[in-house]
């Protein structure tokens, strides 16, 4: 693939300068960035480091339940790890991986300089980074002088009325409580920016069905963040003045609710869980097609999905809480919402495979990951199916079975299409090739790793192993399955080592890349690789979805078909 | 031909390519993220009605604020008057309009503290004292916060408008602002409406 075809030609005239310049310089020059590209690869950057952290956490709670009655870390500790884990994960994990790709590539892809608001941009980076920083500064400061070491241990969705003063003293509640409201706003302000940049910033010709499928997405996710996130703005406000100024919205002992929190917390969690997967959605719709030397199938089909799903599910919320008890009215209505966002998702899925269907499809790492990640979201997609049935999810809520789905979703799912966007697009930004060797070396064993933890993660769940528990008994019969479960962490740490060894060690030493080595079609591509920092100075015009396409083959150009 | 020279596509069609106001389409995605906010603190005021355990309840001490209602309402329409002013250049009638605006607005605010310092020293309602008291103010009070920061705009709007330093060039980006000032005035439609005529 790494041919070069004769496609040196780069849209994009603007000349490359690289200056020496003083370490201080460079670092002023991060700090202070409004542009898209940096700040993109800051948020990409910071989003590994909360990774490594977070997988470290879930490592040390898998080595914890290896063994039956295990006493590796305390109860409170492994409160505390799988708190952090998932709050890291969700929040500054998947939400900053996202919206850093998002940064660098829907302006590059649109044809456009910059996002429509570069000092918003900045802001809402550095008031994310700041909150995941307030979040571990917990583990400092959780609980004042006297009670160092501690952090939030409320669990990622925080039930009331577990957070109310009485039954979480000191501050470790209120770091969660506030890292994920700043976090919230820098989220709203990107979204604000990705939406503002799509719909005002495209280059003439860039009409909005000739928009990369992953731009769409990205819009799509970006509306969904406003009505979604927005309500957890709002639950965390009611939550700071339960704790700090003694209002009772969460009290129950003076007529509050907790199931009021359950579903304002739902009502942003399921849409959130919409909100990481379909970027991921958006990789898959650029890396398949490039690999399978075809056009995407039913593009149409595809815009017309991700909408549907974006209305759908903010109808799903409550499929949480079938175990609360919400009548047979509510258990059928939301059974059935969560039936039919299952419908637009297999469109996807079919059009991918269609997709594939005769091309010429090319195995590197990219496309490698993205072929793991159909079939893991399909299987994911089919235990949700099996959890959306109300008496189904009486059995099993709250064990690991539903632990075992959504990390289906968010591993088998999103993190692999996270990991073919990196290879994919890692030339784009360094100039330089990741290892294909060690990229297939990390592919083969975080599949085999993710498949030990998570295939055999769904037993014990039907076997009746509740999530969040810190030991068992030996005579459960659970043993060897999380001994098997735990054996697979170890493969996928070993894989993303390997991950970020090849991500470190082809910046320096990689093969030279060049603007195009995919052969692709999209105008990032049209781009010097990485791109000048004055970006598209001369407006690039557009007539397809495949400009580049376009541009290679002038005897055959796609605006002819579209 | 080396191809970078047919690098920028020919456009074929001469057709103008104008896209929105990205200041407008910001404006309203934060409208619709500060909705969703508002709608969340709504429902937790319209679930807990009459579910307080002790009094005082909204019948008892609420008074309908018919005054600042319609001050906080007739400045949606000055603001729009000074936006259209601008627009025709005629930029010391802008002022007039923008301090309306903010005459206007303080008015409402003012409203706005008597009825707290009336609820909170002589009803004894605050937000410890019951459900009512902890939904009441944080929605309002979250309104009066959306308001306080439209003032603050619209005054530094108006500095600047005095000083001579808002031209027509400008009326796009106050336009920008009148829509925040109308969703605030919107929003207080809502309240009013869920507060203070169907939920006493």
């Amino acid at each position: 693939m790494a041919t070069q075809t004769p496609t040196q030609a780069v849209l994009d005239k603007t000349a490359q300068s690289k200056p020496r310049r003083l370490w201080l310089d460079t670092v002023h020059e991060w700090l202070t960035t409004v542009d898209h590209k940096k700040i993109g690869q800051m948020y990409i950057g910071y989003a590994l480091v909360f990774l490594l952290v977070a997988g470290l956490e879930a490592l040390l709670m898998r080595i914890q339940l290896a063994i039956p009655n295990n006493t590796f870390v305390s109860p409170q500790v492994f409160n505390r790890l799988f708190t952090m884990h998932g709050t890291t994960m969700v929040f500054f994990v998947g939400m900053p991986i996202l919206f850093g790709f998002g940064n660098y590539l829907i302006p590059l892809m649109i044809g456009a300089r910059d996002m429509a608001f570069p000092r918003l941009n900045a802001f809402s980076f550095w008031i994310s980074a700041f909150g995941g920083i307030l979040l571990y500064f917990s583990y400092l400061g959780g609980d004042g002088l006297y009670g160092a070491g501690s952090a939030p241990d409320v669990g990622w969705f925080a039930y009331a009325p577990l957070t109310a003063r009485v039954f979480s003293p000191g501050h470790s509640t209120d770091y969660w409580t506030l890292s994920l409201l700043l976090s919230g706003i820098g989220t709203i302000g990107t979204a604000l920016n990705i939406v503002a940049t799509t719909i005002c910033m495209r280059c003439p010709g860039m009409k909005l069905n000739k928009m990369p499928l992953l731009v769409w997405l990205y819009l799509v996710t970006s509306l969904m963040v406003f009505v979604a996130v927005s309500p957890l703005t709002a639950a965390q406000i009611m939550l700071l003045l339960d704790r700090y100024l003694g209002s009772h919205f969460f009290d129950t002992q003076a007529g509050g609710s907790a199931l009021l929190w359950m579903h304002f917390f739902w009502i942003f969690g399921h849409p959130e869980v919409y909100i990481l997967v379909l970027p991921a959605f958006g990789f898959a719709s650029e890396i398949i097609p490039v690999f399978s030397r075809k056009a995407i199938f039913g593009y149409p089909a595809m815009v017309a999905a991700t909408i549907g799903i974006g209305f759908i599910s903010l109808s799903v919320w409550a499929h949480h809480m079938f175990t609360v008890g919400l009548g047979a009215w509510g258990n059928t209505f939301f059974t059935f919402a969560t039936m039919i966002i299952s419908v637009p998702t297999g469109i996807k899925i079919f059009n991918w495979l269609a997709t594939l269907w005769g091309g010429r499809i090319h195995l590197v790492v990219p496309m490698l990951f993205a072929v793991g990640f159909l079939f893991q979201f399909l299987i994911a997609g089919l235990t949700g199916i099996m959890l959306s049935a109300a008496p189904f999810d009486w059995q099993l809520g709250n064990s690991y079975f539903v632990v075992a789905h959504f990390h289906y979703v968010l591993v088998g799912a999103i993190l692999f299409m996270i990991f073919a966007a990196s290879y994919y697009w890692y030339p784009k930004m360094t100039g330089r090739m990741m290892s294909e060797k060690l990229g297939k070396w990390h592919f083969w064993l975080f599949l085999i790793g993710f498949h030990l933890t998570f295939d055999f993660m769904h037993i014990p769940g039907i076997l009746g192993m509740p999530r969040r528990i810190y030991t068992y008994e030996a005579d459960r019969g659970w043993m060897i399955l999380n001994m098997i479960v735990s054996s697979g962490a170890v493969f996928q740490t070993i894989g993303s080592l390997i991950f970020v060894y090849n991500l470190i060690r082809s910046y320096f030493n990689g093969e030279i890349a060049g603007p195009d080595p995919w052969d692709a079609w999209t105008l990032e591509w049209t781009t010097t690789s990485p791109p000048p920092v004055y970006n598209f100075a001369t407006t690039p015009s557009v007539e397809s979805r495949r400009p580049l396409w376009d541009l290679k083959h002038p005897e055959d150009p796609d605006s002819s078909y579209e | 031909m080396s191809l970078s020279e047919a690098a920028v596509i020919p456009h074929s069609s001469n057709e103008p390519w104008k896209l929105p106001s990205r200041g407008v389409v910001g404006m309203v995605c934060l409208i619709i993220a500060e909705a969703a906010i508002f709608i969340i603190f709504v429902v937790a005021y319209v679930f807990y009605l009459g579910k307080s355990l002790t009094g005082p309840m909204p019948r008892d001490v609420l008074e309908l604020p018919v005054v600042s209602t319609i001050c906080l309402l007739s400045s949606s329409i000055t603001v729009h008057m000074a936006v259209h002013t601008l627009q025709h250049g005629k930029r010391s009638a802008c002022s007039l309009w923008l301090a309306l605006t903010v005459l206007l607005g303080s008015i409402f605010l003012a409203g706005t503290a008597r009825e707290w310092y009336q609820l909170i020293y002589h009803d004894g309602l605050t937000l410890q004292t019951n459900l009512f008291g902890t939904t009441f103010y944080s929605l309002v009070g979250l309104h009066a916060t959306h308001v306080v920061v439209g003032l603050f705009l619209l005054s530094l709007a108006l500095l600047f408008s005095l000083r001579g330093q808002v031209t027509t060039t400008h009326a796009a980006r106050l336009e920008v602002l009148s829509l925040y000032w109308h969703f605030v005035d919107g929003v207080w439609v809502v309240v009013f409406l869920v507060v203070y005529v169907f939920g006493r």
